[in-house]
């Protein structure tokens, strides 16, 4: 169990701050290397953006739609047996929009088939793309975008970039305008093998991780939200929290990138060369989504795990990002998903603007969210037409939402642009001991990549520490 | 240690990384990459081995040279003569 703050000492190998996966990760990592690690987590849970509420018997998961497939292997390195038996498929990813509709296991074999044969795309030319994204590199050339990408291989066919890319934009944020190895390099990954997920729910992995620290001789505190990392004469000195001062050679933050530099360091830490890149760094978009509970009779047909709908025309990076957007996924958790739970629920995801919500006075806000969670009724109702009948709870999540539960800037779901990963990953050059863990530059963004960035960023502490 | 020690450290710590691996038919001077499946984090994870049992810092720009068995080797053998 994770203590309260009274409970830490005053000096520690290493301080982290905040619980998402690539804090926990790093945590592992470092006190696996042997160092004294204490971890400080603002929230009353641990998680970050891989979180869960419950409300009237339901368990809600925020964040768990699906990750690549190779989180077996990452899990099974980094965490533990337990952790990576529970990662299973999903096996049924369905489209629903004006251009067409299927169902597919996302991988590159249905992948192929369904190009060859339903969108009359020639063999080579598939063959082609999928070695070109498979061999994407995140050093590559970077003026490449999404957009020409897809105009390479398949000029004018606004409905295969459909196929290929609302997926990835739901994802992690990407847009045609980005870098094309960002799509590449996630894009390549899913259809490695399709999609997964973990059964038990997000709890159980928290829990399971939590364990795993614990074991490690990490030391937890929750309700501890950091004020300061406090620098002196260009090092890391310790934080700031709660009142107390906390000590160590090297703190690792996993609060966002640009919360590290502007809230947290403070600007007086660094260059100003630095600071100009920093200024430079675009946080990606925020999300809404509405949480719908069925009663515990109510039973529903299987229609899919996740659905991507639309009643949108044509795919549009930005009507996807629309306040009154058209395009949403549904995420059906079966009651086998939660071995020993009996409910179905539905999360229903959308990107989203910060500032169209934060700009809303309170009485617009309400009824914004209400007509959210209406329009997303209308839309879940054409897959299961007496739906409404069977629903006991009903909630709504807005970027502003997300902004108060992660402290993020403009409530970013999935970290930063590309220029957010080479800030992040040089900061301990700017300020000795400083170091940054969590989504950067898209590709380190998601499950997947907010872990494996937790080990990178342990092997830069590591060294460091190891160096003084 | 040794030539053939080092050898032996490095595909001890890949057999943790992957209890799968096959070196039956591994040859030393191919790309350990290709051969065993490897991927850049599995690469991390050899820097980060090295430097917990034996406290060798390898800097990023030297991570090429970790490529093959035989480059190993030849990279590791100054580094680790006195231990
Ligand atoms: C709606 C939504 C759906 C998603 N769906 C998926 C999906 O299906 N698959 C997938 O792979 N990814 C998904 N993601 C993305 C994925 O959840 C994130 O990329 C990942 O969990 C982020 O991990 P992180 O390490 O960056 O940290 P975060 O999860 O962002 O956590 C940061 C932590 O730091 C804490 N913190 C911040 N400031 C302080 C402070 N000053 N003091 C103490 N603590 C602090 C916060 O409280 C938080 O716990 C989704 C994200 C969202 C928002």
């Amino acid at each position: 169990m994770p203590f309260s703050l009274d409970k830490a000492a005053d000096c520690y190998d290493v301080i982290v701050i905040g619980s998402g996966l690539g804090g926990l990760t790093t945590a592992k990592r470092l006190s696996y290397c042997g160092h004294k690690v204490l971890l400080l987590e603002f929230h009353h849970q641990l998680g970050g953006l891989a979180t869960w509420f419950k409300r009237k018997g339901h368990i809600f998961d925020v964040s768990l739609h699906g990750f690549p497939y190779g989180m077996v292997k990452t899990c099974k390195k980094y965490w533990t047996k337990e952790i990576t038996q529970s990662i299973v498929q999903l096996k049924n990813i369905v489209f629903d929009n004006p251009q067409f509709s299927l169902k597919t296991s996302f991988d590159r074999l249905d992948f192929t088939a369904l190009l060859n044969q339903k969108f009359r795309i020639p063999q080579t030319t598939i063959d082609r793309f999928f070695a070109t994204v498979a061999g994407m590199n995140f050093y590559d050339d970077q003026t490449m975008t999404t957009r020409e990408l897809f105009e390479e291989f398949f000029p004018g066919r606004s409905d295969v970039h459909r196929l290929l890319m609302e997926p990835i934009t739901y994802a992690n944020g990407s847009t045609l305008d980005d870098p094309a190895i960002t799509y590449g390099i996630v894009f390549s990954n899913f259809m490695n093998k399709g999609v997964f997920t973990f059964e038990g729910g997000t709890d159980k992995l928290i829990g399971l991780m939590t364990e795993d620290l614990e074991r490690n001789g990490v030391t937890i505190c929750t309700n501890a939200k950091v004020d300061r990392i406090i620098v002196e004469k260009g090092k890391v000195r310790g934080v700031e929290v709660g009142g107390r001062t906390i000590t160590a050679p090297a703190v690792v933050s996993n609060s966002g990138i640009t919360n590290t530099i502007q809230d947290l360091a403070g600007r007086d830490a660094f260059s100003t060369d630095f600071l100009a890149k920093a200024d430079a760094i675009r946080v990606n978009n925020s999300s809404c989504q509405v949480y719908i509970g069925l009663k515990p009779e109510a039973a529903i047909e299987d229609k899919g795990d996740l659905l991507f709908t639309s009643t949108a025309p044509i795919f549009d990076s930005s009507e996807l990002l629309d306040l009154h957007t058209r395009s949403k996924t549904f995420s059906i958790y079966y009651p086998k998903t939660r071995p020993g739970h009996d409910r179905h629920t539905i999360v229903a995801s959308m990107n989203s603007r910060f500032d169209d919500w934060s700009t809303l006075t309170p009485e617009a806000y309400d009824t914004e969210k209400q007509a959210l969670i209406e329009r997303t009724l209308v839309d879940l109702n054409r897959y299961f037409p007496d739906i409404e009948e069977k629903i006991d709870w009903l909630e709504a999540a807005t970027p502003k939402t997300f902004n108060r539960y992660t402290l993020h800037t403009r409530g970013t779901s999935f970290g930063t642009k590309f220029e957010g990963l080479a800030v992040s990953r040089s900061i301990f050059k700017e300020v000795g001991g400083l170091f940054h863990v969590g989504s950067v530059g898209i590709i380190m963004s998601g499950w997947l990549g907010a872990i494996n960035y937790g080990v990178i960023i342990a092997n830069d502490v590591d060294g460091y520490v190891r160096s003084l | 240690m040794t030539r053939d020690e080092i050898k032996d450290l490095i595909l001890e710590i890949i057999k943790d990384i992957d209890e799968d691996a096959d070196f039956d038919t591994l040859q030393s001077d191919l790309p350990l990459r290709d051969q065993l499946d490897l991927d850049s984090m599995d690469f991390l994870d050899i820097v980060m081995e090295l430097r917990k049992r034996h406290k060798l810092q390898i800097p990023e720009a030297d991570y090429p040279q970790l490529a093959s068995l035989t480059s190993c080797v030849n990279y590791l053998e100054p580094l680790l003569k006195n231990i």
